[in-house]
């Protein structure tokens, strides 16, 4: 059997509270983490990703209390990242009881930390988060929250993070990102079909059938999204039956 | 549900393999204060015994031998649980690293060879339950997987689960369990299966 598809929502987080914004602007307060956190795992979700956007060094003690408090009552996986740039981060939130944490701008500018980061904790807990944007160079790594562009094509990097070590792809769409119009299709499929790890599409899930979509034809592994879910526009019960409606292998 | 009995003294064998934190508020969560150590002494004396592990086979074992901790957990009695790199150690052989392991159960783990993606990582079922282990648990019920190598099917298996080949998602001797899957990182069923074993 093939493993279920992933709902996975994501909970960006800003001194302790969940926000959401549109491409990191615009941060409303959402909630807390640790009831959110629980209630998706009780509505379904099949796993979490907390991130830190502000990932100062003065918030990395907070972050890691926080994490704590999620992994103490979360009976489901989660990952944790933002900001995380040395093994040491890693080991502080593992340690805090997340099961996988993700690296981004740090590892693209360092690409050899994610050799070290699976040689020291095991590549099953690294997760290689890249944000990416199309625009007339094809589809482009992003840094800095999708600010700065790298002018490197995305499959290359992908293809080249793997290969140091990333036991799993977060790939998200900034050109989608807060659209509602869908996740970024044929990319992730490129993406999914190129790399012997799971994909977790990310960035512009706006209605049932864009899940659908992203795990069929997407070939995703896992779907990622975070407004959709907060606003209680799509309960995840909801979602799963959908899919499971269209004999997608659902938990 | 919360378990409510003091004579319950669990042990988690503390070695270098991650993922004790995990199990520690899994157990947190029924109730159950555990003690994370590698003294033989806590270890003999613990009613349950808890062997948990996210790493790598051959260092994992060359640690155990290092500290004696590989004949202390052969001769125990006490109800005993492997849990996913905990497991693998518990079989006889283990192609990651080359790496002759415990030998409680008979098998051996091999590395997943398929067109699928490794590692498994993920939601899986599991079937062809036995053991009371599995009380109140339904046949192809949702556990949380992640691993690279799999212990083959043999006379010790109590679950089933099929990714790429059909692999012992649960082993079982005496007085030995072991379990492929997270059953801290499971939801309901797996804290149901961790619920199980204390009540051994």
């Amino acid at each position: 059997m093939p493993l279920a598809k992933r709902i996975i929502p994501c909970l960006d987080i800003k001194d302790g509270q969940t926000v959401k914004g549109v491409n990191f602007v615009d941060l409303k307060t959402i909630g807390d983490p640790v009831e959110l956190a629980a209630r998706y795992a009780e509505e379904g979700a099949d796993e979490l990703v907390l991130l830190d956007i502000m990932a100062t060094h003065e918030g990395r003690k907070t972050f890691a209390a926080l994490v704590k408090r999620v992994a103490k009552e979360l009976n489901i996986p989660f990952t944790v990242g933002g900001g995380i740039s040395a093994p040491a981060d890693v080991g502080l939130l593992l340690e805090a009881g997340a099961d996988k944490v993700s690296v981004n701008s740090a590892a693209f500018r360092s690409p050899s930390l994610l050799s070290d980061l699976a040689s020291l904790f095991g590549r099953q807990c690294i997760v290689l988060a890249v944000d990416v944007r199309l625009d007339e160079q094809g589809w482009q790594v992003y840094l800095n929250g999708g600010r700065m562009p790298t002018g490197k094509p995305c499959i290359d990097w992908v293809l080249e993070g793997v290969e140091r070590g990333a036991g799993e792809v977060l790939l998200t769409s900034m050109s989608h990102d807060g659209t509602r119009d869908g996740f970024a299709i044929e990319l992730t499929s490129q993406v999914s079909s190129a790399v012997n790890v799971p994909v977790i599409a990310s960035g512009g899930a706006g209605n049932l059938q864009h899940f659908a979509d992203v795990f069929q034809a997407g070939q995703a592994d896992a779907a990622l999204a975070a407004s959709v879910f907060h606003s209680g526009e799509i309960p995840i019960q909801q979602l799963k039956t959908f899919l499971r409606n269209q004999s997608i292998h659902i938990r | 549900m919360t378990i409510n009995e003091p004579s319950k003294n669990i042990a988690i064998i503390q070695y270098n393999a991650g993922n004790i934190r995990s199990v520690l508020f899994a157990l947190e969560r029924l109730g159950i204060q555990a003690m994370v150590t590698d003294s033989h002494e806590q270890i003999k004396e613990a009613s349950h015994v808890i062997f948990p592990g996210v790493g790598e086979a051959s260092s994992a074992m060359t640690y155990l031998k290092e500290r004696g901790l590989d004949k202390l957990i052969i001769s125990l009695r006490q109800p005993f649980l492997g849990i996913c790199l905990g497991m693998q150690l518990m079989c006889k052989y283990s192609e990651e690293g080359d790496t002759r392991c415990l030998g409680i159960f008979d098998a051996n783990v091999s590395l997943f060879k398929g067109e699928q993606k490794v590692p498994q990582m993920g939601w899986n079922t599991i079937s062809n339950l036995k053991t009371s282990l599995f009380n109140g648990i339904d046949e192809n019920s949702w556990q949380y997987f992640v691993h690279s190598y799999a212990a083959d099917l043999g006379e010790h298996t109590i679950a089933i689960t099929d990714y790429i080949v059909p692999f012992s998602a649960a082993l079982h001797r005496d007085n030995f369990y072991g379990v492929q899957f997270h059953p801290e990182k499971s939801g309901e069923a797996g804290a149901r299966i961790l619920e199980n074993f204390i009540q051994l």
